[in-house]
């Protein structure tokens, strides 16, 4: 579904990322982890389109390069970003409409799932609390109905009840075939979601398992 | 004294049309235009050319629209990934090559423009007697001003707008053509530029370089307002406007209602670095 070859990106003369190679399958839970500044928001960004990067990131087979980040939210990339992407100006239920499609979640569902976004819709959605706006930044991607969702670090700053119910989301979008890029520190709850994992490390990438000696002294775990 | 603080209020119109079309360019494309009180005299100018007044309140911002779409897709677009100092030069630039074309094709004096027929008598408020032209001149604005915060704060297009403005990146990510709305968004803030130039017409000497001593006036009500902040500027635009006509008529020095202005820009400043309705830049 999600098909990343020989990706590098740098920033100025900082090269990032060095020809990193992954796949996501449809339906499939993939989780990213590395160490602080090892590359993984930059790596979604890439896939975004908000970055240049040379290599290839395609979707189904269709090559992205030439398309700008909004189409790419068109053809199904919904991106969760690492600062929740919160906007002052817009209220909650303005952020919930910014765009939506058919296939995305109904408004009635996500004031269902998460009643705290409905207490607050007409709230500027600076206005809630960190938690919130990470339930908001899920929220939007999934009333676009995407089908591979980039999320960067959704559970930081979450309580334990909140980690659970982003996690049977994820599973639940899973079950609808979406794909998930996950990027995650928190091991535990990668484990209750992922199919496979990746560590991004010196700028590459391999694939790893949660039991991995190696990946657990890396990560310091 | 009701009689400065309508003259204000007047004044107060221009500015606030001006600031309002110069604050909305700034939100959407990060451009500071100082062509536009160029834009502002070139409205006056075109409404010379026009058959009538009417057609001068129609047409001048529809034809200024035109022309700063084509402005922004031929020359504007290109300070997206320049230093800002090339905003500036180009910009300012413009200023000028406008202000020379108007004086070789019209002169550098002034040229009178008539009140509009049935604009010419004055109305009644009981208490007061204002110019009726005057009282159509702040009616326009209030409508305007309240025309462009409804399709700011209540449609579609102003959510995405005001999505792009606050966050160009995010909103793109999330599937929003942030780049077509750019064009349109300098072409509107052109055309209101473009339209107080014609309402200023009748009132004030039509002249190359009318554009220019207002535009001064609108920067300090902008930063006053809060770069980028589009109630700000409005709310700004207006009480610089009285301000400025109270001083005019009770303080002795010309002076210091001349620098008035500035020393409210500089007492705001320090109070609040980002103006009165100003947000903090986010850090990103
Ligand atoms: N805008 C930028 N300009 C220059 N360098 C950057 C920029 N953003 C990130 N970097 C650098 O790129 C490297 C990778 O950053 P990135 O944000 O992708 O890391 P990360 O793996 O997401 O880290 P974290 O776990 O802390 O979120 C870091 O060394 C960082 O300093
Ligand atoms: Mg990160």
């Amino acid at each position: 579904m999600l098909d990343i070859e020989n990706l590098s990106a740098s920033y100025g003369e900082a090269q990032v990322l060095r020809g990193v190679s992954m796949s996501a399958g449809k339906g499939e839970v993939v989780t990213l982890c590395g160490r602080n500044g090892a590359g993984k928001t930059t790596l979604l960004r890439c896939v975004m389109g908000l970055l240049p990067y040379t290599g290839r990131v395609s979707l189904d087979g269709n090559d992205l390069a030439r398309k700008a980040s909004y189409q790419r939210a068109r053809l199904g990339v919904g991106w969760v970003p690492d600062d929740r992407g919160t906007y002052a100006t817009l209220t909650v239920a303005e952020s919930l409409s910014l765009r939506v499609s058919k296939d995305g979640w109904p408004l009635q569902r996500v004031y269902d799932a998460f009643p705290n976004l409905y207490a607050r819709r007409a709230s500027a959605a600076t206005k809630l609390s960190g938690g919130e706006q990470q339930m908001l930044a899920l929220a939007r991607v999934l009333r676009m109905g995407s089908r591979l969702m980039l999320c960067d670090e959704p559970t930081e700053g979450l309580s334990p009840l909140l980690v659970e119910q982003v996690g049977a989301i994820l599973r639940q979008a899973k079950e609808h075939g979406v794909t998930v890029l996950l990027v995650e520190q928190n091991l535990h709850f990668a484990a209750t979601v992922a199919d496979k994992y990746y560590l991004l490390a010196e700028g590459e990438v391999r694939p790893t398992t949660p039991d991995d000696k190696e990946l657990l002294t890396y990560l310091g775990v | 004294m009701a009689q400065h603080i309508f003259n204000g209020l007047v004044g107060g119109s221009f500015l606030a049309l001006v600031a309002l079309g110069l604050a909305v360019i700034f939100g959407m494309l990060r451009v500071v235009n100082f062509a536009h009180g160029a834009i502002y005299m070139l409205g006056a100018f075109l409404a010379l050319s026009m058959p009538s007044f009417w057609w001068a309140l129609i047409l001048v911002p529809l034809v200024l629209a035109a022309g700063g779409m084509v402005l922004e897709r031929t020359l504007v677009h290109r300070l997206a990934k320049l230093d800002p100092l090339y905003n500036f030069l180009l910009t300012f630039g413009l200023t000028l090559i406008f202000q020379d074309l108007v004086k070789w094709r019209f002169g550098v004096q002034s040229t009178p423009y008539p009140t509009p027929g049935g604009l010419t008598g004055s109305v009644d408020f009981g208490a007061f007697d204002f110019p009726a032209y005057r009282v159509f001149v702040l009616a326009m604005a209030a409508l305007i001003c309240f025309g462009v915060w409804f399709l700011l704060s209540r449609t579609r297009v102003g959510l995405i707008v005001r999505a792009s403005t606050e966050r160009p990146e995010l909103t793109q990510a999330l599937g929003i053509n942030v780049g077509r709305w750019v064009t349109p968004v300098f072409g509107f803030g052109c055309a209101l530029a473009g339209l107080a130039g014609v309402l200023a017409a009748p009132m004030r000497a039509v002249h190359p370089l009318m554009g220019a001593d207002l535009i001064i006036v609108v920067f300090a009500v902008v930063v006053i307002g809060g770069l980028g902040s589009i109630f700000g500027s409005v709310a700004a635009a207006f009480v610089i406007g009285v301000l400025q006509a109270l001083s005019e008529a009770y303080l002795d020095s010309a002076l210091v209602s001349q620098i008035l202005v500035y020393l409210v820009m500089a007492v705001v400043l320090l109070w609040r670095p980002s103006g009165l309705f100003g947000r903090e830049e986010s850090p990103a």
